[in-house]
């Protein structure tokens, strides 16, 4: 059990103890250590760690995954036609807000998981060790990107499926969701800078949704597509995204003058085609009634 | 042994760790009220206190986790204030909580901080290896640590707080919710390494810990070190021997205490176990003539004993209040 040549400590090893302690001894015996790696190389190895996490809890993709799904489908469905008049008018409005939304509410993870780590203590671990100070942040980054991406393929992807059809083309869509996830970037900094600060990681996430959810209940996406005056001018929601200053353009956009090669400002190229939509202007193209046509849905 | 070699390269301090005057505040709470430490290479040192004494606070500043508000602390001559990082590089950290990641393996925490310290891929797979079979831990390699048992868990945590073999090693509550066994697996573990040359700090509030496995020990309470030696200059400190009586029938402890101040005529202390009480006597010959008088009264004695006085009663006479019974809802949380 133990080893014979320590006397004096071993002495005293107790029954029951089942550490072998030559190994031990071994395994802790002072090595040579390598040299300090670079803050880069710091941060590559906890975003190794942030795809770990994910590879090994693949729940926490459930609002990933499900969340846009749901919502999809609810509001085109459940909404559609009673909202935009038909379903499939809709669909081209609503989708590009609800791949904004569900972007928007994955930002929080980030903080989220940086106060989880804080309040069970392995940050503790990261901060003991001669690593980049800003590295465990910065490492989050590739997972995050993990995330937004496939948060924005499941989306594109149902919505496609669902007779959604880009106005902007790949290039267009790849741009849009470029843009997305520079955006949602920026955001996640304000729910990460929450992280070190709350008491626990619910607070963040509930602090994050006070402050996302006004956010989120403006955007127009769950709006009636066709008549914005609905919703008077100063309550009307706007993507996430766009500044204020954009309204006036939407505003242009209702004359019919909304300018085709703009990237809609919601970050989707396929967005003004839904202001056309929406705006019920002439569409150039018939591909937004066939594809009404092709999703196979009915007015209310 | 064949670690000497090394040990002479690294061990250029006498100290491995030393503070002067440590303060750190949380609002009005003074966490940490100035406290002193001189921790020799190569021992091991105990914080002994209750909950709330300040003993993680001072670890996290000695770790460089916090930074004290007042006075100097330096770790092998490097200062944790000014020369963080260079700290960094020496010591391991076992925090009062899990160190680890939970939804990780084993495998795949231990290469993490490898990694971090700046393993390549390969060395960092073997180092991995290495330690999770010494520390009995290769069956669970590819198991999430939240499936580990405490013990377990504990192995994991000082696993990982050896990647590369520290000089100096903070424990803080390594045995804190451990069955006696992963316990003595700790402390089998905290000797093998101060043979090896490491110096380790470890806090504890539990006096046989600290006992068992300190070369010296600071007694903190409110954020003060009140007293420090080796355990037997502690206990001598209080007094020369003392009598342990655990009663039959613990309904019986009032009339005992009774006797024993009479017979004794020196304070009884009632122990935190309802059936047991104990008095510092001058000499053995004091229990003789105790033994009789009890017996008299009809009190039926289950267990006498002699001895010197427990760090318990140590902790009673130098702070008034018993190590172990504070309220468990002042928990540091800093």
């Amino acid at each position: 059990m133990s080893a014979p040549d320590t006397a004096t400590r071993q002495g005293t090893a107790r029954q029951g103890s089942e550490i072998e302690v030559n190994p031990l001894r071994a395994a802790i015996a002072p090595r040579e250590r390598p040299a300090r790696p670079s803050a880069v190389a710091n941060a590559f190895t906890f975003g190794w760690r942030a795809l770990l996490k994910i590879k090994h809890v693949p729940e926490q993709l459930f609002d990933v995954t499900l969340t846009p799904i749901i919502f999809t489908l609810m509001f085109t469905y459940l909404f559609g036609g009673a909202i935009a008049g038909d379903v499939g008018t809709y669909l081209q409005f609503l989708l590009p807000g609800i791949l904004v939304q569900t972007v928007l509410i994955i930002t929080v993870y980030t903080g989220f998981t940086l106060n989880t780590d804080i309040t069970k203590g392995v940050f503790d671990r990261f901060r003991s060790l001669p690593v980049w100070r800003p590295s465990p942040v910065v490492g989050a980054l590739p997972g995050d990107t993990v995330r937004y991406s496939l948060a924005s393929t499941i989306t594109l992807g149902l919505g496609f499926l669902l007779g959604f059809r880009a106005g902007g083309g790949i290039v267009g869509v790849l741009l849009g969701v470029g843009l997305l996830l520079v955006f949602a970037f920026s955001i996640s900094w304000i729910f990460t800078s929450l992280g070190p600060v709350m008491r626990s990681p619910n607070a963040v996430m509930g602090t994050s949704m006070m402050i996302l959810m006004p956010l989120d209940l403006r955007l127009q996406h769950l709006r009636r597509p066709v008549d914005d005056a609905v919703v008077p001018a100063d309550l009307g929601g706007h993507q996430p995204g766009e500044r204020p200053g954009h309204r006036s353009t939407r505003a242009d956009g209702r004359d019919g003058e909304f300018l085709p090669g703009r990237l809609g400002a919601g970050g989707l190229g396929g967005d003004h085609r839904d202001r056309r939509a929406r705006h019920d202007a002439p569409v150039p193209d018939a591909d937004l009634r066939s594809v009404a046509g092709r999703a196979g849905v009915r007015g209310s | 042994m064949t670690t000497e070699l090394a040990v002479e390269a690294l061990a250029v301090e006498a100290l491995a760790v030393e503070a002067h005057g440590l303060v750190k505040h949380f609002g009005t709470t003074k966490a940490v009220d100035g406290i002193d430490l001189a921790i020799p290479t190569g021992t091991v040192y105990g914080v002994l206190g209750p909950n709330g004494a300040g003993k993680t606070t001072a670890v996290r500043m000695l770790a460089t986790l916090l930074r004290p508000d007042a006075g100097t602390a330096t770790v092998l001559g490097h200062d944790v204030r000014h020369d963080a990082d260079a700290v960094r590089g020496l010591i391991g950290l076992t925090g009062q909580f899990s160190s680890v990641d939970e939804d990780l393996t084993g495998t795949e925490n231990i290469v993490l901080i490898a990694r971090l310290y700046g393993f390549s891929r390969g060395a960092a797979r073997a180092r991995a290896a290495e330690l999770l079979s010494a520390f009995e831990l290769d069956e669970a390699a590819d198991r999430p640590v939240k499936t580990f048992s405490g013990g377990m868990h504990r192995r994991i945590d000082l696993a990982a707080s050896m990647v590369i073999s520290p000089r100096v090693l903070f424990l803080d509550e390594p045995t804190t919710g451990l069955d006696p066994r992963s316990r003595n697996q700790v402390w089998d573990i905290i000797r093998v390494l101060v043979d090896d040359g490491a110096t380790v700090l470890l806090t504890t509030q539990h006096l046989e810990e600290a006992d068992q496995l300190a070369d010296r020990i600071a007694v903190i309470d409110h954020g003060k070190v009140i007293a420090e030696g080796t355990a037997t200059e502690l206990k001598a400190s209080v007094g020369s021997s003392s009598v342990h009586l655990r009663l039959a029938d613990a309904g019986q402890r009032t009339l005992a205490h009774q006797v024993m101040s009479r017979t004794l005529g020196v304070p009884v202390l009632l122990a935190t176990d309802t059936s047991a009480l104990s008095a510092r006597i001058t000499s053995a010959r004091d229990a003789q003539d105790l033994l009789p008088q009890l017996f008299d009264v009809g009190v039926e004695v289950a267990e006498i004993s002699l001895g010197q006085p427990s760090l318990d009663e140590v902790f009673l006479s130098l702070t008034g209040h018993h190590a172990e019974a504070t309220d468990d809802a002042t928990e540091e949380v800093a």
